[in-house]
């Protein structure tokens, strides 16, 4: 049984309201324990909305939403999944609360009446993970906004969290705090084994997922690996989503005759492939010459 | 006409634990008509230099000039005057415009500047549907709608729109594009482009995103640590990469893509801003142009 079970979910907003609005209609999805899934879509297509019914802050208006097995829609289990889903939403401080970080990261454990010492085991270990240890004594409101990120990601792993649901972590942050926080949820799929569901419109994002789900309209309209996702720029085009720059130049290269091999998305693919077409014209061009 | 910053220094909270100065001695020509990009990482001071942009912050020396006033111009009455009407030409859009809508129709949103600078009720009408054309909101059907229920990237062009109606002469747009998806940024792009061409609206934009300011800008101002380092074309400004590895940016997408061509062997002319160049310029290495 995977980890987080979607069966056939729909939400609608206002219900039996004049603005009634369907965000999510039938989705069906699956995600394993340990997987790391990407979503894209373009802005309305409901993925927050899908966001916010992995740990139960949404219920479905129709379906089942099961995560390791309980029912989002049991009111006992809600706290438990919560404590095994962490969120971190797209502006850090909608969700950081205290004037110290360490306060902040302390504040899950607290509520849920852990000993003082285990707590300051866990943010300890939290700090570590997300590698701000130096700033456990800052005031948040002094950090950068990639830094303010991972303290909100280690407040979802102080609650000893298997999972870490991203809602555009990064829309707000620059480059650099961009890299930080994606270097960071890496690094905790990779080391620690944790499922990871990160919403994002960046593609250079999503590429280091193991799985991409795209939605549109409320519904799952193309699901793959990154490599089946991006290698189409038409299709992503009509998702309203942007092709990485090397399946866009590929596609427009086929277009006017040359032979590149189908699914190129890396830049290092597309100068591999025209590296060797470049060599091969070479040899043959040498070959007319001296015959 | 242009605006000047001269000689620009800027300290947050001097003669306290917490001072910190953010600009150092900016010198720069900002040319009417002109589209011009401004980047720099987190902390290199663009944000403060766009809040001089219309005096919203006083230097803490220098001064900036807009059509040769000074925004901060002190003593006679006349000089007070003459700012407050510098200042008015300036239109700012700030990160996240859309957080500031209050209002309760969109019309009244865009209203409210107007109605602010004492214009009768006809002329504010006319200029709000004149902006929300600008923009690419239709009249008829969005003016009474609430801003709160439509999509980010329209709620978005509201706030533009209310800047718009206030008639400003220089626009300022602080990441115009941040948190929209590609199909409401490229729509909200092709619109100023549009103001600009059309109106002749002067663009001043910060991006982070160099395919961006590489495909809109015709002048580029990488900052660094409170100083302009370059303010150049960005056919220049992208080809200085010794400046970009200093301010900490990447060049666009293409221009790494055609380096990395190079590197392999494939003798490709790596200066392009745009993915048709590229396309031109590896058509030509490849011996098909």
């Amino acid at each position: 049984m995977s980890f987080i079970e979607l069966e056939n979910v729909s939400h609608s907003y206002h219900r039996g309201q004049e603005h009634e609005f369907s965000a999510l209609r039938g989705v069906s999805l699956s995600i394993s324990q340990g997987e790391f899934v990407a979503v894209l879509g373009a802005n309305g297509s409901g993925k927050s909305t899908l966001a916010k019914h992995l740990n139960a802050l949404l219920l479905p208006t129709e379906g089942r939403c099961l995560v390791a097995g309980m029912d989002t829609a049991d009111m006992e289990a809600a706290w438990k999944i919560r404590q095994q889903v962490g969120m971190v939403f797209q502006n850090p401080d909608n969700q950081i609360i205290a004037a110290v970080v360490e306060d902040d990261i302390a504040f899950g454990p607290e509520n849920l009446g852990i000993p003082p010492e285990e707590i300051r085991h866990r943010v300890d270990e939290a700090l570590e993970t997300v590698h701000m240890e130096k700033y456990r004594t800052f005031a948040p409101h002094l950090l950068s906004g990639g830094q303010k990120q991972r303290i909100a990601i280690a407040g979802a792993l102080a609650m000893e969290t298997n999972c870490l649901v991203l809602d555009e972590p990064t829309a707000m942050l620059d480059p650099q705090g961009r890299a930080e926080v994606l270097s960071t949820v890496e690094r905790l799929h990779r080391e620690k084994g944790i499922t990871v569901v990160y919403i994002t419109h960046f593609m250079e994002e999503a590429a280091a997922a193991d799985r991409i789900v795209v939605m549109e309209k409320g519904r799952i309209v193309g699901e793959g690996t990154p490599r089946e996702i991006f290698a189409r720029p038409d299709r992503l085009r009509k998702w309203n989503l942007d092709a990485p720059l090397a399946a866009e130049l590929a596609a427009k290269l086929r277009e006017r005759g040359f032979r590149l091999p189908e699914g190129i998305y890396e830049n290092k693919e597309l100068v591999g492939a025209l590296a060797h077409l470049a060599s091969g014209r070479k040899a043959m061009a040498g070959e007319q010459r001296c015959p | 006409m242009s605006i000047e910053f001269k000689n620009i220094t800027y300290t947050y909270m001097p003669g306290t634990p917490f001072e910190r100065t953010a600009l150092r001695d900016v010198n720069l020509v900002i040319r009417e008509g002109s589209f011009t990009a401004i980047a720099g990482h987190t902390g290199s001071g663009k944000s403060t230099l766009l809040q001089h942009l219309n005096g919203l912050m006083s230097p803490s020396a220098g001064q900036v000039l807009v059509d040769g006033v000074d925004l901060n111009g002190r003593g006679s009455r006349e000089a007070k005057r003459a700012a407050m009407e510098a200042r008015h030409k300036v239109g700012m859009v700030f990160q996240y415009a859309e957080h500031q809508l209050f209002e309760e129709t969109v019309f009244a949103d865009i209203a409210f500047g107007p109605r602010n600078l004492g214009l009768g009720e006809e002329e504010i009408a006319g200029r709000v549907q004149e902006a929300m054309g600008w923009v690419g909101l239709d009249y008829e059907k969005f003016k009474d709608a609430s801003p709160f229920q439509l999509s980010g990237g329209q709620m978005r062009r509201v706030a533009i729109a209310g800047i718009l109606a206030l008639h400003p002469k220089y626009l300022v747009l602080d990441e115009p594009t941040a948190g929209l998806d590609a199909a409401g940024k490229e729509k909200l792009i092709k619109e100023i482009v549009q103001l600009h061409r059309k109106k002749k609206m002067t663009m001043i934009f910060v991006s982070h995103n160099m395919d961006d300011i590489a495909c809109l800008a015709d002048k580029v101002i990488f900052m660094e640590q409170g100083r302009v380092l370059l303010h150049d074309t960005p056919e220049k400004a992208f080809r200085a990469k010794e400046i970009l590895r200093e301010a900490g940016l990447c060049p666009p997408q293409i221009c790494s893509f055609l380096e990395e061509l190079k590197a392999a062997g494939v003798p490709v002319d790596t200066n392009a801003l745009t993915v048709e160049q590229g396309i031109e310029n590896i058509m030509e290495a490849m011996g098909r142009a």
